[in-house]
């Protein structure tokens, strides 16, 4: 039996069906589309809060998710140990919901960003990136307009002590530069873990280039490494 | 009852949309403007006429949901 996954959809997700391609590509089977309705879905190995515009992201990106049937589940299956990884606007849901720290404010510029960029893997001792070298800068898109991370300085300081940065914007060259941040977010962070590792929200879209006939397999590692561990 | 909450970023955290409109103020020729933070406005129609029991509903919906406490502070007022 693979590795048993589940999408939560919610109305404006737009990415669902992509990971849920890339989680079946490494998984050998289907994930369970869940709709936002459902207070309840199969037992599963790893939980994937997709991309997209969740509730037309009203009031704030993510702020409405927190409070559908599915996601008390989600939350409660996370913090039982549950790995769940949040992509996009499934990272904003996740700081909605106290899962991770910090929040993601407009990008600085107020652009919408819509381009590949190049990630460090700042932390490659995890179920999600262990695939990964620290060395070697991956080439990721982004997609989004409220991407811009925030965290107090205390949170920041802790983030780094405790290996909870999970991926920084870089330049081709692998180095943390001014001009390589496409969003203004503070220390370059594009992805972040929970303590215990077992939750990881990043902007960037590692199931967008997971295949290379869309161009790029530099986010099939993650998919992959999430078998191995998980299996 | 009617509460009046202004949700907006606490001091300290990047205002983009703010200093874009400071920009365009200064770029209209308004002097003086020296920052603008911007934010949200939310009225709410509330049964009842129990101020202090509503000031603390407000509060809870603030906490819950209207704002983020991360990077938001909210001010609450009620009125008739």
């Amino acid at each position: 039996m693979g590795l048993r996954s589940a999408v939560i959809v919610f109305p404006g997700s737009n990415c669902d069906r992509d990971v849920a391609v890339a989680l079946e590509q490494s998984t050998g089977q289907a994930p369970a589309m869940v709709w936002h309705k459902e207070s309840d879905f199969p037992e599963v190995d790893l939980m994937v809060l997709p991309g997209g515009f969740s509730y037309g992201d009203y009031l704030r990106c993510g702020a409405m998710a927190v409070h559908s049937p599915v996601t008390r589940e989600v939350k409660r299956r996370a913090e039982a140990g549950v790995p769940t990884l949040g992509i996009c606007n499934g990272f904003q849901v996740l700081t909605e919901m106290g899962l991770l720290p910090g929040a993601l404010l407009r990008n600085a510029d107020l652009d919408f960003v819509c381009r590949d960029v190049h990630l460090r893997v700042e932390n490659t001792q995890t179920l999600f990136t262990h695939r990964y070298a620290s060395d070697q800068p991956i080439r990721i898109p982004v997609a989004h307009h409220d991407g811009n991370y925030y965290a107090d300085e205390t949170t920041l300081d802790a983030l780094a002590d405790n290996g909870q940065i999970a991926f920084r914007y870089v330049d081709e060259e692998g180095e943390v530069t001014s001009g390589a941040n496409p969003n203004g977010s503070l220390k370059n962070i594009a992805g972040v873990f929970n303590a215990s590792k077992t939750v990881l929200g990043l902007m960037p879209h590692p199931e967008r280039l997971s295949d290379p006939q869309l161009g790029g397999n530099d986010g099939r590692p993650l998919f992959d490494g999430l078998v191995e561990a998980l299996q | 009852m009617k509460a009046k909450v202004h949700v907006t970023l606490k001091p300290g955290v990047l205002d983009p949309q703010g200093k874009a409109v400071e920009g365009a103020l200064a770029a209209l020729g308004f002097a003086g403007v020296e920052s603008v933070r911007q934010g949200k406005f939310l009225e709410i129609e509330l049964a009842g006429d129990d101020r202090d029991a509503a000031e603390r509903q407000v509060a809870e919906m603030c906490e819950k949901l209207l704002a983020n406490t991360v990077i938001e502070k909210y001010d609450v007022e009620i009125g008739d």
